[in-house]
Formats: structure tokens, C-alpha cells, sequence
């Protein structure tokens, strides 16, 4: 944690400055310098059939790449990471590598903590894309084909990008203005710092043969029938876009928000400083958009903010990792604890709380409540796949998909959030490649 | 029990077995007095010769490393590049401040008697204890018939250490070049010529890198590079198999050792005494981190011969040299298998590859019950070659174990299967 800033606001002090601000939602950790990741890239070991390459949900060649580093074959390095993981400056920022890479690094049981994989794969990815004269991948011959992608977040994009290098040519819709997905608008503005989900869209579009069409969204704008029809094969990557609503009365009351939107919000807004924040934040909610929206509270200038979750601190999703961080930037951490009512005149001015218990396995109240003054709710409790009228299967809530990526839809693909499997980009980036792969083996069945 | 570090190097006392070598380090009154204050022993002064003084060029050294770290240097410096009489008078000034240590000149010239003699005179009259001839270095001063260009050719290494021998009353250490094919031919040769010890080992001529945006060799002067002199720890292993070889030649049991090679710490002092030296000199390694090293050599040292209860260096000096042998005096009936132990394993699976790969695939990988992974040395294929040992990254997790197989010691001419083997029935006969 020691390479971690520390907010440079003061409790109950004056809001912080446009100084303040920039420094709070500025680069949360300090990039390598070359010297730094020589030394870090020494302590690599090497392993054969590493385990952090098999913790990596997109397999990138971990020791290869650090490796590459060592020789100062950064290029090469860039390219080791991109070709596993097209979207690896992304994951090498926002991956939870305390649970996957770093958390098995076998340095770990050395040295008592890990290899910076994280770091020296930011450092030999954003080396490439500050460098590189073109895109590192080329196309394979065209094939012709027209392929539609829903949604251009991190299962879309990697779909379109391997697609294209497969030969193929992409038409992705999108209904935000930017693309990204949450790299875009979920992730906490320290994780992306300096624009950096848009300039890595701009990277993978490098390879050409893909066009992004904005403020379409399928199923509302256009069906997936529709998409069938004029296309290919189809690719679904839309995400969970709902926020759940944490059905408590009060809900309506102003003041109490989406968590994701105040982050999405926050990511878009030009000065920080317009964007309101209370100055008694209450969060409820488990997993990192939890802490991400909680510690944003904070470097925006919230005198208090207590994150409220149901369970203890080994249930919530959040890591341990994540939990630090948002005690070490002033976060009070309220556990075994769920909100009952929001309550105000119009606006939210307490939230009354009820403690819980693990009784038999099960999360029961206790009967002991305690009423929280409070101006501003942020809602964390979930997302929700926004409805596909006509679509395929659903199955607990998302898609369902074959082994193959195919959903109960003929020619119709789907991957990341909007499937089962962990809620993450660096999934969500190995769905769409695959899928990518599924698909143009599918065309040349179908061709045959 | 009490430890004298104090020693005698080729007939010259000295107060600790750890000297600096002639090179950078000692080529000015202002180091060396830097040296001696910090506890080196002695300092074998930077090699001068006749005026007027050489010009260096820049740049002079090439590094060679490893995971950050230097292991080697190469360098193209030439000898002392100031008057001769201004380090005589220098040498002089540290012989009456440092009474208690040794100086020792180094010097060379073309082999002309006159021209050795008149310096080893000058030398001595300075105060140096002992003169070394630097027949060693291989780069610049050999185009010019000086250093390794008389240190390769046997007669001259004889006659010039003759004419010192003959000139000076003085502990004459003749310095080796490693350069040749067989170092005990050389160092025979100082033997005739009298010398009372040899210095070993001298540079090994080497290209240290290629620069490949200039393509040039490394250290580049300008457009081009020159080979230079290598040392520091990578050449160790060279130079102690040309000390151990002299130290077990019998021909030359008396010629004293003042070993020169890599070291960098007190165990590598402790290695090169246990295979003969008298004493040992020092570069590189002072020049990585300054004199202060000194100190850890001499604690190191001293601790070292305590623990394992040798009184001074004349008790440990060659403790190690009848182990050496020839390879056909090995115990062939020897066995040791790999074992590695699970409590301290980290499951980073480089002792597998490389026995798969590159030995004798006998590592063996199975699952645990917690997802990891177990390694295991399958005995029947284990050769007992080491490797796995050596590149496994934790201390101690593997270690080489010998096996109990109750056959006597047996050496390849005693072997069934070689073919030269002497023949029992037909030698009784």
C-alpha cells in the first residue's frame, strides 16, 4: 500500500481546491520508471507453467513478458501482454491482481509479497502505445464477412478486435456516447487516470476494419432479429446496465442514488467540482463499485462517508486490497449491517440501519436498528442486464451461452458481465476473444 | 581461541593476507594511504616503467552484469600514465607513514636486463619490500613487447625474473598471465628464474560487450573498441583452477602463491588459501564499493578460521589441495540423489524444466489437493548432476544427498568397462 497517495483533503475543512482535486483523482499508483521495473522485473523468477499465468483469466505469458522486460525488449513485452489481452493497460490499472497474478506469485512465499506484475505490465504496455509508429497486430486476408457486436465495452471491443485481425469486418453499436464500457464510466477515475480508457480504444481501433456506431442500443433502438438479419453472426456484450434498487422505503427521496451513476458522472465531468457530493455520505453495497464510489466520495470533498455492508469483511466481494485502500482514505466501514428506511422531507436526511447475523447459515435481523444522519445515498447493491425483448435464454438473470459462446439463438454470440462468470474486465476481455475465435470457426462450419 | 591473521607472502610479513593489486586502486600516495587506513594489508603499487609515461585513453572499462549487478569488468588502461619519479617519491612517502604495511612495486618494461634492473633498483631504494613483474597485462603495453607479450613466452618470463632476481635483494613475486594454454609452464618458468612467488591470476583478454547502435566493441573510444583485460568475480573459477594446479604440482612445491582473481569477500580469500595462496590481492571489488569491503574480509576471515579452529593462515593455507585430483581419480562408485524438501518448495517449477529439458527428466510433477503443484526427484533417473540444486531460487530446498550403496571407492582405471584398464590376471602373470 505504501506506493498508494493519500488524499490531500482535511475533515471537515474547506472543499477541496482545483489543486486538491486534480491530486486526489489523479494516478492512484506512480508508474515504474525504467529503472524501477528493471529491478522489478529481475525479481521474476521465471517459472515454468507459472501459476500466475493460470490466475490470469486471459493466460498472457507473465514470466515471457517480464522477461522481455529484463532484456529491454519492451516492444516485445507490449507485444506478449496484447496478443493474450488486447485490453491489458486497462487490466494491468483496474485488475484485482491481489486475487488473481499476485496473489499466487510464488514470491510471495520469498519475499513476503509479490512480483509487481500490475505495474511492469502497465509499463510495457503504455511504453508500446507511447511509442509504437502502428498497431503491433495485423489483419488476416478479408473474409468478407459482416459482423454486428452489442455494446462497446471490454467483451465487445475484444470481440471486434480479434474479429477484425481474423479478417472480418465489425459494425459495433453502442448506446452511450463514448465507448468503453466501464472502463469508460464504472471504474474509479484513479484506476484510468489521464483519459486512459479512451486512448486505449483508440489503440484497438488501430487495427482497422471496425466502426463504432453510437447512441444505438440493441433491444431498444434496433432488435437482435434485426442485427441477425443484416449481419453474419451477432455478438452480445452489453454488460449489466441496470443498477439494482436496494428495495427499501425511501428509495424515490432525493439524494439517494446509483452508485454507478454518480461514478459514471464523476468519470465524464470535465471539473470534479460539479459534480455534488454530500457531506455525509452513507454507501451501501459490498463490492468494489462499493468502494470505488466511496472513496471518490471522499477525494470530492465528503466530510464522512460510511460504507454500509450486510456481512463481515471475508463476505464482501471487495478485496481485502480494495478494503484497505478505502480505510486508508477515510472510510468508515460499517459491517453486518443493512438499511431498513431511507427517511427526509423530499431529500435524504437519515438512513436507519439494522444490524444483522449469520444465524444457521442465514443473514437474520437481530431486532437492534440505529438511525444514520446522512445528505447523500449511494446505492452499490448490483447491476441488472438491461431486458433483450425477443432475445435469447436467459438463465439466472443473464445470458444464457453454449460452450461455444452461442446463445439459445442461432448465429447469436455473447460474453463479459451480460454472461455468467466473475464480474470482471479482464473476463470480460478473454469472453471476446474467445467468442471472436468461436464465431469465425462457426462461419467456416457454415461456409463448408 | 585467539586468531593471528598475520602472515608471510613470499618471504614478505605482512599484517593481514589482503592486499591490493596493482591496478587503478593504487596508482596514487592519496588511495593508497585511503587503503591503509581503511585496514588493507598491503598494496602492490600501479605498474610503472621507464619514462616518458603512457597516455590513457577514454573510456577505459567495460562492464559485464547480471540482474543489475556487475560480475565482470574489462578495461583497456594502460600502466601508471605519471613520471616515474613522482610515484617513486609517493611510494616513499607511504613506506615512512605506514611503516606496518607492505608496498610492493610492480613493474615492466622491454626485455632489455638494463632496463629491469634499473627500475627494481629505483623500486627498492624507494622502500618497496618486494618487486612483482607485471608480465601480464594483454592489452596496449603487449603491441609495445611489454606484458603478456613476455608473460607468454616461457624464456623471458625466466630471464626477467633473473635480472630482478639479481638486481634487488627483495622478495621478487613474478605476476602470471592466465593467457596461455598451460599455466604451469610459465609458472615453471619464474621458478628457474628465482622467483620466490607467483601472482596469479593477471586479466583475461576479453571483448566485454558489443555496443550495437555504434558497432563497436564496449568500451567504445570514439568509433572503435580494443579487447582489454577481464576481472572481478566471473573470472574466479579460472583463477582458481590455475592456482590449485600450481599449488599440486609437485616440481613446483615451494613457489609461493599470491592469488589474484574475483575475489570479492572473505570466503573467496578462505577458497584460494585453502588451495595454496600465501595471500590474496584485490581489485574489482574494491573498486565496486570502495575499501571499506576490507572490513567484512578481514571479520569474515577471522570468524571463519575460528569456528573451524585454524590458529593462523599458515594452518589453513592448503587444506584443500589434496582434494584436488585428476578426473581419473575420481570415485566412480560414488552416488548422491537430488531431494527436495516440500516445507520450503515455492512451486515455481524451475528445477523441472530444466531437468526435463536439458538432464534427465527426473523431476516429476503431481497435484495437490489444494491445486498446487508437488515436485519430486525420481531417484532411478536422478544422476546426481546438480543442476536442479543450482537453479532452484530458495536456500536449501534442495539438497544433494549421498546414497549408501556399500561399494568401494573405484576409479576409471580400476573400472571393469575401461578398455585400458590393466588387466589383474595378466599383471599376475
Amino acid at each position: 500500500m505504501s506506493a498508494i497517495k493519500h488524499l490531500a483533503l482535511a475533515d471537515g475543512g474547506p472543499p477541496p481546491g482545483a489543486a486538491e482535486l486534480a491530486a486526489n483523482f489523479g494516478d492512484l499508483h506512480a508508474p515504474l520508471s525504467r529503472a524501477q521495473a528493471a529491478i522489478e522485473a529481475d525479481a521474476c523468477l521465471y517459472c515454468y507453467d507459472a501459476p500466475c499465468v493460470r490466475a490470469c483469466p486471459t493466460a498472457i505469458d507473465i514470466p515471457r513478458f517480464i522477461h522481455q522486460i529484463s532484456t529491454g525488449n519492451l516492444e516485445g513485452s507490449a507485444h506478449t501482454i496484447l496478443s493474450a489481452n488486447i485490453m491489458g493497460g486497462t487490466c494491468a490499472r483496474a485488475c484485482p491482481t491481489e486475487v488473481l497474478c499476485e496473489g499466487v506469485c510464488v514470491v510471495n512465499r520469498t519475499k513476503g509479497a509479490p512480483v509487481k506484475i500490475g505495474l511492469l505490465q502497465r509499463f510495457a504496455v503504455d511504453h508500446l502505445m507511447e511509442t509504437a509508429r502502428a498497431h503491433p497486430f495485423a489483419r488476416a486476408p478479408r473474409t468478407g464477412r459482416r459482423l454486428a457486436v452489442a455494446g462497446a465495452g471490454p467483451a465487445g471491443l475484444s470481440f471486434a478486435h480479434r474479429a477484425a485481425m481474423l479478417g472480418h469486418d465489425v459494425r459495433v453499436l453502442e448506446a452511450r456516447p463514448r465507448a468503453g464500457g466501464l472502463n469508460e464510466y464504472g471504474l474509479a477515475a484513479y484506476k484510468m487516470a489521464d483519459d486512459f480508457a479512451a486512448r486505449e480504444v483508440e489503440f484497438l481501433l488501430g487495427i482497422g476494419g471496425i466502426t463504432i456506431e453510437h447512441g444505438i442500443a440493441v433491444g431498444r433502438d434496433v432488435t437482435l432479429e434485426q442485427l441477425a438479419a443484416e449481419h453474419d453472426a451477432v455478438f452480445v456484450g452489453i454488460g449489466l446496465g441496470r443498477a439494482a434498487r436496494a428495495a427499501v422505503p425511501g428509495e424515490a427521496l432525493a439524494g439517494v442514488d446509483d452508485a454507478i451513476a454518480f461514478i459514471a458522472a464523476l468519470r465524464q465531468a470535465a471539473d470534479k467540482a460539479s459534480v455534488p457530493i454530500g457531506s455525509r455520505v452513507v454507501v451501501i453495497g459490498g463490492g468494489n463499485t462499493a468502494i470505488d464510489a466511496a472513496v471518490q466520495a471522499r477525494c470530492l470533498g465528503a466530510a464522512s462517508v460510511t460504507l454500509v455492508y450486510r456481512r463481515g469483511p471475508e463476505q464482501m466481494s471487495a478485496t481485502m486490497w480494495e478494503q484497505d485502500l478505502a480505510r486508508m482514505n477515510g472510510v468508515a466501514m460499517r459491517f453486518w449491517s443493512q438499511p431498513v428506511a431511507f427517511e427526509g422531507e423530499g431529500a435524504v436526511t437519515h438512513v436507519t440501519l439494522a444490524e444483522t447475523a449469520l444465524i444457521d447459515g442465514r443473514l437474520v435481523p437481530t431486532g437492534r436498528t440505529d438511525r444514520v444522519a446522512c445528505d447523500q445515498v449511494l446505492l452499490a447493491v448490483g447491476q441488472q442486464m438491461d431486458a433483450l425483448p425477443g432475445g435469447p435464454r436467459i438463465d439466472a438473470g443473464k445470458l444464457w451461452i453454449d460452450g461455444r459462446y452461442q446463445t439459445s439463438l442461432p448465429g447469436i454470440f455473447a460474453g463479459g458481465d451480460a454472461v455468467a462468470g466473475p464480474d470482471l474486465t479482464v473476463q470480460a476481455v478473454e469472453d471476446g476473444k474467445r467468442a471472436a475465435h468461436a464465431v469465425d470457426r462457426w462461419l467456416k462450419e457454415r461456409a463448408a | 581461541m585467539s586468531v593471528d591473521l598475520g602472515c608471510v607472502i613470499g618471504g614478505v610479513p605482512s599484517i593481514n593476507p589482503f592486499w591490493l593489486a596493482s591496478a587503478p586502486p593504487t596508482d596514487k600516495k592519496t588511495n593508497v594511504e585511503r587503503a591503509f587506513r581503511a585496514g588493507w594489508g598491503g598494496a602492490v603499487w600501479k605498474t610503472v616503467s621507464q619514462d616518458p609515461p603512457v597516455i590513457n585513453v577514454a573510456s577505459r572499462y567495460g562492464a559485464h552484469k547480471l540482474d543489475g549487478r556487475v560480475i565482470g569488468i574489462n578495461n583497456n588502461e594502460l600502466i601508471s600514465d605519471r613520471p616515474l619519479d613522482v610515484n617513486l617519491r609517493e611510494i616513499e612517502e607511504c613506506r615512512r607513514e605506514w611503516p606496518d604495511r607492505v608496498i610492493i612495486g610492480s613493474l615492466m618494461a622491454v626485455p632489455e636486463e638494463g632496463a629491469w634492473k634499473e627500475l627494481a633498483i629505483k623500486l627498492a631504494n624507494a622502500g618497496c619490500q618486494g618487486i612483482e613483474l607485471n608480465l601480464g597485462c594483454p592489452h596496449g603495453m603487449c603491441e609495445r613487447g611489454m606484458g603478456s607479450a613476455i608473460g607468454q613466452v616461457p624464456d623471458l618470463v625466466e630471464k626477467t625474473t633473473r635480472w630482478v632476481r639479481d638486481a634487488v635483494d627483495l622478495s621478487v613475486f613474478t605476476k602470471l598471465t592466465p593467457n596461455i594454454t598451460n599455466i604451469l609452464v610459465p609458472a615453471d618458468a619464474a621458478r628457474r628464474g628465482g622467483a620466490h612467488a607467483v601472482s596469479l591470476i593477471n586479466t583475461i583478454n576479453s571483448v566485454i560487450s558489443v555496443d550495437l547502435d555504434a558497432m563497436a566493441p564496449r568500451p567504445t573510444v570514439g568509433r572503435t573498441g580494443t579487447h582489454g583485460g577481464y576481472c572481478g568475480s566471473a573470472v574466479k573459477p579460472i583463477a582458481l583452477n590455475m592456482v590449485a594446479e600450481i599449488a599440486r604440482d609437485a616440481e613446483l612445491a615451494g613457489l609461493e602463491i599470491s592469488a589474484i582473481g574475483g575475489i570479492m569477500d572473505w570466503r573467496d580469500a578462505a577458497e584460494f588459501i585453502a588451495l595454496g595462496a600465501s595471500g590474496v590481492q584485490v581489485c574489482t571489488a574494491a573498486m565496486l564499493y570502495g575499501f571499506r569491503i576490507v572490513d567484512d574480509m578481514l571479520d569474515g576471515l577471522g570468524r571463519f578460521m575460528r569456528e573451524h579452529g585454524y590458529r593462523n593462515i599458515a594452518d589453513l593455507r592448503g587444506r584443500a589441495v589434496r582434494n584436488v585430483v585428476d578426473w581419473n581419480q575420481l570415485d566412480m562408485n560414488f552416488d548422491t540423489k537430488a531431494f527436495i524438501d516440500d516445507a520450503l518448495c515455492i512451486e515455481c517449477g524451475r528445477c523441472y524444466i530444466a531437468c526435463e529439458d536439458t538432464a534427465h527428466q527426473a523431476i516429476r510433477i503431481d497435484p495437490r489437493a489444494d491445486g498446487g503443484r508437488k515436485f519430486t526427484v525420481v531417484d532411478d533417473a536422478c544422476v546426481g548432476c546438480n543442476l536442479c540444486q543450482h537453479v532452484c531460487p530458495v536456500l536449501d530446498c534442495i539438497t544433494m544427498r549421498p546414497v549408501d550403496n556399500g561399494l568401494p571407492p573405484l576409479a576409471w582405471p580400476d573400472h571393469p568397462e575401461n578398455p585400458m584398464r590393466l588387466q589383474p590376471a595378466m599383471s599376475a602373470a
